[in-house]
């Protein structure tokens, strides 16, 4: 029961003699509660990366005991190190649920969300501090579940990260633990999404009007209404699903199912393709949940390092909204090969092409922001730049799977994969990474070091590429995705079953070029370049505050006087005006 | 450091924080309770004609949920009753619809315990068939928001309603907003005692 | 609406809303009765719930006057109930697709 608790003020008042466990983990700072989101998140990307790395070798050397780790893995996951099915699928399941409702969805909102948006909205804290506690301490609750869930007598959820219905409402393995821990999940984020839609209507600085806002914040409140009204569908449907395997009904289990060569003893007469309809209505948002904050971030990063305005603020704004209505009307072009007829299948291959033109806008307009820029090229910029061909060639490939025709042949293979891997991957995470350099000086008073930045960024680039790209060559040749020995039983994969090798080296290339990263996260917490209010003299509010923040933000009053990205004005002395200096000057 | 607008209103939106926060939380119900009616939708048409069969067959107890029913809008009644009170300044009239609206809801699940357990004494559960397993799920998702409304009542009307000699006025708004959650619930009722009962 | 003689006037609208409530739920029970054909009652029982919803949320949770915000945050809502609701009429109008359409598409059960 959300109940939007107020923060009383008498409490607030005594956080300073607080003692470590309510300063530090039990705390309501909006700056203490999105760090602690932030290293959640990179945890479990992690983590489920690792669990990406160990299915790349089966993928690679199918059938062979996996070095190193193999043996720790147990006789029933791995007996003598060489992988079983079962578990190559529990690993594909999980790194899916953990990469986006564990890894990406925490850092993009729960962490960035959380630490910038009140920053730059020039507000004390979020409008419901505790529930804001609440809300992390549900998916902490919800990333328990999920990682104990692999320890349980038949190992995690394998199912795939979508759960389809029947397999996933007989399947014996952690498919409950799996439930429960996405109820966990969904509490939290629509906890995070009324705070957030709250206290940007609320306390915003005055003077920061709506479209004074940075591009950021446009970003996450969006985003905050898209898990606010996709969410709950995906819970009912998750409520049911758990009806379904705990007492035994038969919400998504048709009549006279055979299972094993023998008709299953349930009452049938529900719809397996309810569970794609509910799914799918909350997981098309949800992909547009793990880009528009990144977007955010990019657009942020471009325009304090390209020092000139964006080009196109409102069209942006515009298309974002645009881009949040429509992601709800184009659910079913995940379900073009359930044989849903060409009437519906018209109707959401047209929604899903104007649902392009959005992204294409904002994409453009990121790029046409570069013309003319005197650009800064340091570790953000970077990943900003980088973001945006990665992105584009995951939103270009997108194209065909949303035209049924073309989506039927391509829907089972690895190019779905390589598509929404491009999205994601070097898309999203590029721009959390730039995200994580641009704001650490914010958080911690120092700034992360350069040429480690640099190190991490170009190896990250080509070992992207390295392992994406080959997908969609296997996935137009035909190689079907999800199966545990790479497609290498199949003729037609012959030819190209051998880019799995070269795929799983640039997987495990790609690990090791994010130990520059590790080892900078943690150097330039103590050992950083001393940062000040403003290292990158940017002119969005959150740079206004001392760096790191206190708790309640900031040590002066705020007027906010002009728009978000007033970088390079004409005839001004110096090449930004921050957006709460007085117009006079 | 005091959160702003937590209770005086917002000068543009005319609002508080937690007025807000209420109806973007119910806006989350709305989808939660509208996923469960497109299921029930959903079954029923595509049950071929058997929903009839297998709702007259369930036995469901009109006279029991057509006292349930008057028993929620009774306390939604007291509920805005105990909203006015505070707004008259009257704490222990308060107190007293506070209780009686908690006290409604303890009756509404002993009703529909009793109706549970009807419904497994002859052998009638979730997994009998789908007509059965939408309705138990729903009214016991429902039953669930019933009790949490009622931990929340509770609350401001026990512990929480210390507040009335400090900040009045955050009391009477912590309350409404309560409320709304409280009326939401019976508003669900309102469609669920029709949608299973009666057609 | 702090004024004792605003409230005095919101009780007693209360109490009317409250009549109405009643009256409502024994309409209802009462169309069960009469037998009429199924889709006659499903819209006899659907539109005295839908009234009885309306007067609970116009009335209690005071959505006959409230702020502009709400309206818009609760029609922003409705926008997204009403594809919601399509899901299940898609879902038949698929299972029948194959008949209306030369898709030749199968039943989906």
């Amino acid at each position: 029961m959300a109940e939007p608790v107020q923060a009383s003020p008498a409490h607030e008042e005594h956080h300073h003699e607080q003692s470590f466990w309510r300063k530090f983990i039990f705390s309501t700072d909006h700056k203490v509660i999105g760090v602690q989101y932030s290293v959640t998140g990179l945890a479990f990307l992690f983590f489920g990366f690792c669990l990406m790395m160990i299915m790349r070798w089966q993928l690679a050397y199918p059938g062979e005991p996996i070095p190193l780790i193999g043996s720790l893995l147990g006789e029933n996951r791995a007996p003598g190190g060489i992988m079983l099915p079962d578990f190559y699928n529990e690993l594909g399941a999980m790194h899916g649920t953990i990469m986006v409702f564990l890894g990406v969805v925490p850092l993009a909102v729960g962490g960035f969300g959380n630490f910038v948006m009140p920053l730059q909205l020039g507000a004390p804290d979020m409008a419901f501090p505790r529930i804001n506690m609440i809300s992390y301490w549900c998916l902490f609750l919800g990333g328990v579940t999920m990682f104990a869930s692999f320890f349980l007598p038949n190992g995690a959820a394998g199912n795939g990260w979508t759960s389809y219905s029947p397999l996933a409402d007989i399947a014996l393995n952690g498919q409950t633990a799996w439930l429960i821990g996405m109820i966990f999940l969904i509490t939290s984020s629509l906890l995070g999404a009324v705070n957030f839609i709250t206290t940007a209507v609320q306390l915003r600085a005055p003077g920061l009007t709506w479209m004074r806002l940075p591009f950021f914040c446009w970003a996450q409140i969006v985003t905050a209404f898209l898990l606010l009204l996709a969410f709950p569908p995906l819970e009912a449907a998750g409520v049911l699903q758990l009806m379904d395997r705990v007492a035994a009904t038969s919400f998504f289990l048709p009549d006279g199912l055979v299972v094993g060569g023998e008709v299953l003893e349930v009452s049938g007469g529900g719809s397996p393709l309810l569970w794609q309809h509910l799914f799918w209505f909350l997981a098309h948002p949800e992909v547009y949940v793990l880009i528009l904050p990144a977007m955010g971030i990019v657009a942020e990063v471009i325009a304090n390092n390209s020092r000139k305005p964006l080009w196109g603020y409102r069209s942006m704004v515009y298309s974002l909204i645009f881009l949040g209505f429509m992601s709800f009307i184009v659910w079913a072009h995940h379900m073009f090969i359930t044989g849903m007829g060409s009437v519906m299948s018209t109707f959401f291959q047209t929604t899903t092409m104007i649902i392009s033109i959005p992204s294409v806008i904002i994409l453009s307009a990121l790029f046409i922001s570069l013309w003319g820029g005197s650009i800064r090229y340091n570790t953000p910029m970077l990943f900003a730049l980088g973001f945006l061909p990665m992105f584009g060639i995951g939103g270009l490939t997108g194209l065909p799977l949303g035209l049924s025709a073309a989506d039927i042949p391509l829907h089972d293979t690895y190019y779905v994969i390589g598509h929404f891997h491009y999205v994601v991957a070097p898309g999203t995470l590029f721009a959390l990474f730039a995200g994580v350099y641009y704001w650490f000086p914010k958080v911690t008073g120092r700034k992360m070091n350069e040429f480690l930045g640099k190190l991490h960024f170009w190896p990250s680039l080509v070992f992207m590429n390295g392992v994406f790209f080959p997908m969609m060559i296997q996935g137009l040749n035909g190689v079907s995705r999800r199966l545990a020995d790479g497609g290498i039983t199949y003729d037609f994969a012959g030819e190209v079953a051998g880019l799995n090798r070269m795929m799983s080296v640039s997987a495990w290339c790609l690990a090791v070029a994010q130990i520059p990263f590790i080892i900078n996260f943690f150097m330039s917490i103590r050992n950083g370049e001393k940062a000040g209010r403003n290292p990158w003299n940017s002119t969005t509010l959150e740079w206004l505050a001392p760096s790191p923040a206190p708790h309640g933000n900031f040590d002066q009053a705020i007027e906010v006087t002009r728009g978000p990205y007033e970088y390079s004005v004409p005839g001004s002395d110096k090449d930004y005006a921050p957006q709460a200096e007085p117009a006079s000057t | 450091m005091e959160i702003p607008y937590t209770v005086e209103a917002h000068p543009e939106t005319g609002l508080n924080n937690g007025k807000i926060g209420i109806w973007l939380f119910l806006t989350s119900e709305v989808m939660l309770f509208g996923a469960l009616f497109a299921t029930f939708i959903m079954l029923r048409i595509g049950s071929d004609g058997e929903w009839a069969h297998m709702q007259a067959e369930a036995e469901l107890n009109i006279p029991l949920a057509t006292i349930n029913t008057a028993v929620l809008i009774a306390s939604s009644l007291t509920m805005v009753m105990a909203w006015a009170s505070l707004v008259r300044g009257q704490l222990n009239k308060f107190r007293l619809f506070g209780w009686l609206t908690v006290g409604c809801g303890a009756i509404f699940l002993v009703i529909k315990y009793f109706e549970y357990t009807a419904k497994f004494a002859h052998d009638h559960f979730p997994s009998s068939n789908t007509y059965l397993a939408i309705y138990f799920t729903m009214t016991g998702l429902h039953a669930l928001h019933v009790i949490g409304g009622m931990a929340w009542n509770a609350y401001f009307t026990g512990p929480g309603s210390k507040l009335f000699h400090t900040n009045r006025q955050w009391l009477t708004d912590r309350v409404e907003h309560s409320g709304l959650f409280w009326h939401f619930v019976d508003l669900v009722w309102i469609f669920l005692f029709p949608v299973f009962y009666l057609l | 609406m702090s004024d004792h003689a605003d409230i005095d006037k919101t009780v007693r609208t209360y109490f009317m809303v409250f009549g109405a409530l009643m009256v409502g739920t024994g309409a209802t029970v009462g169309a069960y009765y009469l037998d009429v054909s199924v889709p006659v009652a499903l819209a006899i029982g659907l539109f005295i719930a839908s009234v009885k919803a309306s007067l609970v949320a116009c009335y209690f949770m005071h959505l006959i006057a409230e702020k502009r915000l709400i309206y818009w945050v609760l029609l922003l809502t409705v926008a997204f109930f009403i594809a919601l609701m399509a899901l299940p009429l898609l879902t038949s109008v698929i299972d029948q697709a194959g008949h209306f359409t030369s898709s030749g598409a199968p039943a989906a059960h």
